[in-house]
């Protein structure tokens, strides 16, 4: 499987590292070098630097051959733009974007997009811990 | 009219400005504490002090009822993403996007924007307008239809001067709908014969905007 996963953090780097590892073609894209510095280097995979909501930098990326595209940066809006880009124009057929507001992530899985929202995850699991 | 703007930096500050000066009922979200403080000083308390595309900001602003929303930020993904959000969840009718970006803005159309307004593409028409040197002028570019009007001075040495339109040569989807000579406004016929300093306004398909201009400089010949 071809994965571009955008944003190097500390879930970005460590779902790179991991599927690196199981046998995938991956490449990551940070707009900070510094942040490349987080794989470890066992890494195999590509690293490319710039912003995920330019289409030269997706494609640069490999976006037009990816199979799969993971968006994982610090921010909402960038995670859904480009997953939106990554869907509607690359017509990547699986894409996920994580999304830290939960009212955004609803919002936007009605418009078609698969997301995860750390936040809804710790509040329920914080939930189940104290309750059960 | 209610009308929520989005950024309340130059762009915002000034249109909204002008939006209430034409009487309708403008909020502003901002970010920056400085800007929502500026603006109250300036224009009254019409600013909310929060993330644009939060919805809790755009509950507070009364969005559900507001019949534009303009998304004026420097940054094209929060414009994006408050234009969804406006659309989707609180149902607004018209969104309109500020374009930092001239690259995004076919992203914004396929991702369903109503109207963009691209801030680099309107400074570059403004400047090609004031260069007397450039040698077409866009009057205006209908991007969704690949057509443009545009100006064009016949000068004193072009191989049209003395001809009648209909020997040009024109591309078939290029149309001269009015020549300006003296002053004067002149709808032209195909026996129209061109001279030296007429100006030229034509409609056109964008592909053919450079055969129009070689034409014109001698590139390529009229007939007879």
């Amino acid at each position: 499987m071809r994965v571009i996963i955008l944003g190097c953090g500390r879930v970005g780097a460590a779902l790179a590292q991991q599927l690196d590892e199981s046998g995938h073609q991956v490449t990551i894209i940070d707009r900070n070098q510094d942040s490349f510095a987080r794989l470890g280097s066992d890494y195999r995979g590509s690293m490319v630097l710039g912003t995920g909501i330019d289409e030269d930098v997706l494609r640069r990326a490999g976006i037009e051959s990816a199979d799969t595209f993971i968006a994982v940066t610090n921010g909402d809006n960038t995670n859904a733009m480009s997953a939106q880009i990554a869907q509607q124009i690359y017509n990547v057929s699986r894409v996920v974007a994580r999304l830290y507001d939960p009212v955004r992530e609803e919002t936007y899985q009605l418009l078609g997009l698969d997301t995860v929202s750390p936040t809804n995850i710790g509040v329920q699991k914080i939930q189940e811990m104290i309750t059960r | 009219m209610y009308i929520i703007i989005v950024g309340g930096g130059k762009v915002g500050y000034y249109l909204t400005k002008q939006l209430i000066a034409d009487g309708n009922e403008v909020v502003v979200i901002e970010k920056n504490k400085q800007k929502v403080e500026q603006i109250a000083d300036d224009l009254g308390g019409i600013a909310i002090h929060g993330d644009g595309s939060d919805a809790r900001f755009m509950q507070e602003a009364g969005m559900n009822r507001a019949e534009i929303v303009v998304a004026a930020t420097g940054d094209d993904e929060d414009n994006l993403i408050v234009c969804q959000m406006a659309k989707k969840k609180f149902g607004v009718g018209r969104t309109i996007a500020r374009i930092n970006n001239p690259k995004n803005e076919h992203i914004f159309r396929v991702l369903g924007i109503d109207a963009t307004v691209s801030y680099v593409d309107v400074l570059v028409a403004q400047i090609e307008r004031e260069i007397p040197a450039h040698s077409l002028i866009h009057l205006l570019t209908l991007k969704d239809v690949g057509a443009s009007f545009i100006e064009k001075d016949v000068p004193a040495n072009s191989p049209v001067v003395g001809k009648p339109l209909n020997l040009l040569n024109l591309p078939d989807s290029c149309l001269v709908p009015l020549v300006i000579r003296d002053g004067h406004a002149i709808i032209p016929k195909g026996t129209t014969v061109l001279q030296a300093g007429d100006q030229l306004v034509a409609v056109t398909t964008v592909e053919n905007e450079d055969v129009l201009d070689r034409l014109f400089r001698g590139e390529l010949m009229p007939t007879a």
